[in-house]
């Protein structure tokens, strides 16, 4: 029972990461209806950006929190204003497959620059060690992310919800026509948006640099399992995006205690179950979807 | 990459494969009537005749995946330089013609492997396919040089299949297989480290072959393996399984992994993360490279024992070789580099030996062959199943402070003797076909 339970807790880390790098698509789509593909290379950037600024600048993990997201958020300001602003009146899946391309060319880009192995990085002295929680016995870094992604999460959801700002994008997301006849400049709010959502990738590479391989490929395979995620909370929710992604995250884990070899299916069973039952998603309004 | 090496040298040959085309026609004319009472002699001194005119090896592995950096373009460099070094020695006519190398990236995909070894058997008129890392390619680029009937000598994967259930005339396997490792690591640390073992392992063909070896190996060292969990492949997170290792103690003693490339960087990562080795697990690695090292520096594997067929500094004669391979490349080579190397030159000096690039002869040539170089000590290619065999190295992991030099993370802890190391014939699985 004690594993069990540690289990589900070490799936909330996971779900974490989902949810991070979930909310920043959920945002994304809310408000461009583009399906970013490259929102795994942009993760990927973003733990590449802590070890440059380590390893080049002897800047320390504190700093590449900060630095690295934003400066993520540059890049997918510049593609946004270069390429994909060009393609929002077509069809969305352009800017699928622009976004997918990308992908493949930044990824290959630094495979050129790094290789494939990856590169050493290591958590911060701080965070170094496990603690002790009552019966249970954790990596205080891992600790840390949770903590800390629950927070950017929670600060994501009150500034939607809470601010004229998030009332902006709540009111384009829903009813993108309706709002422009209000007189709101819709279009002056998309590079913002844009950026902020792959900062938040940006941000989960950073966290992810110490616990995972810093490698050209690490986001290609977490952005099919972040796409299911979205769909299964219902596209474009954001509430849906970061309370799946925590869901996802313990039934990998505990998926993988009792039979290792679904850890990685289930969320795509989920995501077939979704789809016959609910198409519209867990959290997604039928209007929405 | 492929195209563009082989249309370059192509521009080159036409003409030189005139002159050497009729060099090798007076020359075998002239020596004919000898040949057969002294066939000896006349090998020896270099009357090769080829049968296109020219020698083609193909180098076919993973350039742009994960495993890239274990082998990928260094060991085309490595190829290339083995066949540079050949003709230096024994002259640009070494074999009767000009030698090319080509080379292709498989992207670990077995039909694509499959595909450019037809192109390079039949279309580019290779002779012999050297390389090719990944269970599943290895396997499927053996099944086409049996039906081209053309040679290929494995290097970089590691199932036994390829000797065993899966074994051809064509094909040989060069440097390590499962059962080596599992020989080395799983009986050295169970007798030395721990008896309760609990394997986690990819769920693809060489994990599956990897599980399969060490448990074998761990029982028979008087071990026992108290669970082992298949992972999804790839997978980027592991701390479910070492979660579930901390609650097996105190019973559990060794956490083995056996995966690989970016895998295995995760798992070690994690490993370190949640502290395993303070709390009494030790770790076991199935199969390291040098190139897994350099990625995530020495302290993170610090005193991992592991099986290698070969580490570049563990005497004069490799590290000669490594300091040329260093001064051609930037970087040390892993031991699949150096035994794409080898392998090359061995062909080469088969070729030789049977006086033509003749599948059938070469084969003969090299069967029952023994023979040592920088790479291979005390080896024997063993006639029945293929498997080169030769001596192996337990191996550990070096602490920082140990390190002298860059990239000197490893010390050879003790050499496990060819007639150890690998699967005994009595045991072989193979049946090979005429």
């Amino acid at each position: 029972m004690e594993n069990v339970l540690l289990q589900a807790f070490n799936g909330l880390i996971n779900g974490a990461f989902y949810a991070l790098l979930s909310l920043g698509l959920a945002v994304i789509f809310g408000m461009l209806r583009v399906l970013n593909f490259m929102h795994g290379a942009l993760y990927m950037l973003g733990a590449f950006g802590a070890y440059l600024l380590t390893a080049e600048l002897g800047l320390s993990f504190w700093w590449a929190l900060v630095v690295s997201p934003l400066a993520v958020a540059a890049v997918g300001f510049l593609l946004e204003r270069v390429f994909l602003r060009w393609l929002y009146d077509l069809d969305p899946l352009y800017n699928l497959l622009l976004t997918f391309g990308l992908a493949l060319a930044i990824q290959d880009g630094m495979r050129l620059r790094f290789g494939m192995q990856g590169v050493p990085y290591s958590a911060p002295p701080q965070l170094q060690g496990a603690l002790q929680i009552g019966v249970m016995f954790f990596p205080t870094y891992r600790l840390f992310v949770l903590a800390f992604s629950v927070l950017v999460c929670l600060g994501t959801w009150w500034v939607i919800e809470r601010t004229r700002v998030g009332m902006v994008i709540r009111a384009a997301t829903e009813k993108p026509m309706l709002t422009r006849a209000l007189g709101i400049d819709v279009d002056r709010w998309i590079p913002p948006v844009f950026a902020f959502g792959v900062a938040l990738a940006g941000l989960a590479g950073v966290l992810a640099a110490p616990m995972r391989n810093v490698s050209p490929l690490m986001g290609a395979d977490l952005i099919i399992t972040t796409f299911a995620i979205v769909v299964i909370g219902g596209m474009g929710s954001i509430l849906g995006s970061v309370v799946t992604g925590f869901i996802v995250g313990v039934a990998a884990a505990l998926g993988a205690v009792y039979y290792p070899p679904i850890a990685n299916t289930l969320v795509f069973i989920l995501m077939a179950l979704v789809l016959l039952l609910r198409p519209q998603g867990l959290f997604g309004s039928a209007e929405a979807g | 990459m492929a195209r563009g090496t082989t249309a370059e040298s192509r521009t080159g040959i036409t003409r030189r494969r005139f002159l050497t085309a009729a060099g090798a026609g007076v020359a075998g004319a002239a020596l004919a009537p000898l040949a057969s009472p002294w066939p000896r002699v006349s090998r020896a001194q270099g009357a090769v005749r080829l049968t296109h005119g020219k020698l083609v090896i193909g180098i076919i592995n993973d350039q742009s995946g994960v495993y890239a950096d274990l082998a990928g373009l260094k060991a085309v460099e490595a190829v290339k330089m083995a066949v540079e070094d050949f003709q230096k020695k024994y002259g640009q006519n070494a074999v009767g013609g000009p030698i090319e190398v080509i080379s292709a990236d498989h992207q670990n995909k077995p039909d694509l492997g499959s595909a450019k070894a037809q192109e390079f058997y039949d279309r580019d008129g290779a002779s012999m396919i050297v390389g090719v890392d990944t269970s599943s390619v290895g396997l499927a680029v053996a099944n086409v040089a049996a039906q081209k009937r053309k040679i290929h000598i494995n290097v970089g994967a590691a199932t036994s299949a390829l000797t065993n259930d899966n074994c051809n005339k064509y094909t040989f396997h060069y440097a390590y297989d499962t059962v080596m490792l599992a020989n080395g690591t799983a009986t050295e640390v169970t007798r030395k480290i721990g008896k309760n073992w609990y394997i986690v392992y990819p769920n693809y063909a060489f994990g599956q072959d990897m599980n399969r070896s060490f448990t074998r190996a761990i029982q028979k060292a008087g071990g026992k393996v108290l669970l082992a969990d298949a992972t999804p492949f790839p997978n980027d997170d592991f701390s479910t399984y070492l979660i579930k290792a901390r609650g097996m103690r105190p019973l559990l003693n060794i956490v083995g992994t056996m995966h690989a490339g970016q895998d295995l960087v995760n798992f070690v990562k994690q490993y370190n993360e949640f502290g395993l080795r303070k709390q009494g697990l030790n770790l076991a690695i199935g199969l390291l490279f040098l190139s897994d090292i350099h990625s995530l520096g020495v302290q993170a594997y610090q005193g991992t024992l592991y099986t290698t067929a070969w580490e570049w500094s563990m005497d004069r004669q490799a590290r000669e070789w490594a300091d040329r391979f260093l001064a051609r490349t930037k970087v040390r080579p892993t031991f699949v580099m150096a035994g794409d190397y080898s392998a090359t030159w061995q062909y080469l000096e088969a070729v030789r030996r049977a006086g033509t690039d003749d599948s059938e002869k070469v084969v003969a040539a090299l069967e029952g062959y023994r023979f040592s170089d920088f790479f291979i000590r005390n080896g024997g290619i063993r006639k029945q199943d293929h498997l080169v065999v030769h001596d192996a190295y337990l191996a550990r992991v070096k602490a920082p402070n140990e390190v002298k030099e860059p990239w000197d993370y490893v010390e050879i802890v003790s050499k496990i003797p060819a007639r150890e190391a690998f699967l005994p014939l009595s045991q072989s699985t193979c049946k090979m076909g005429a």
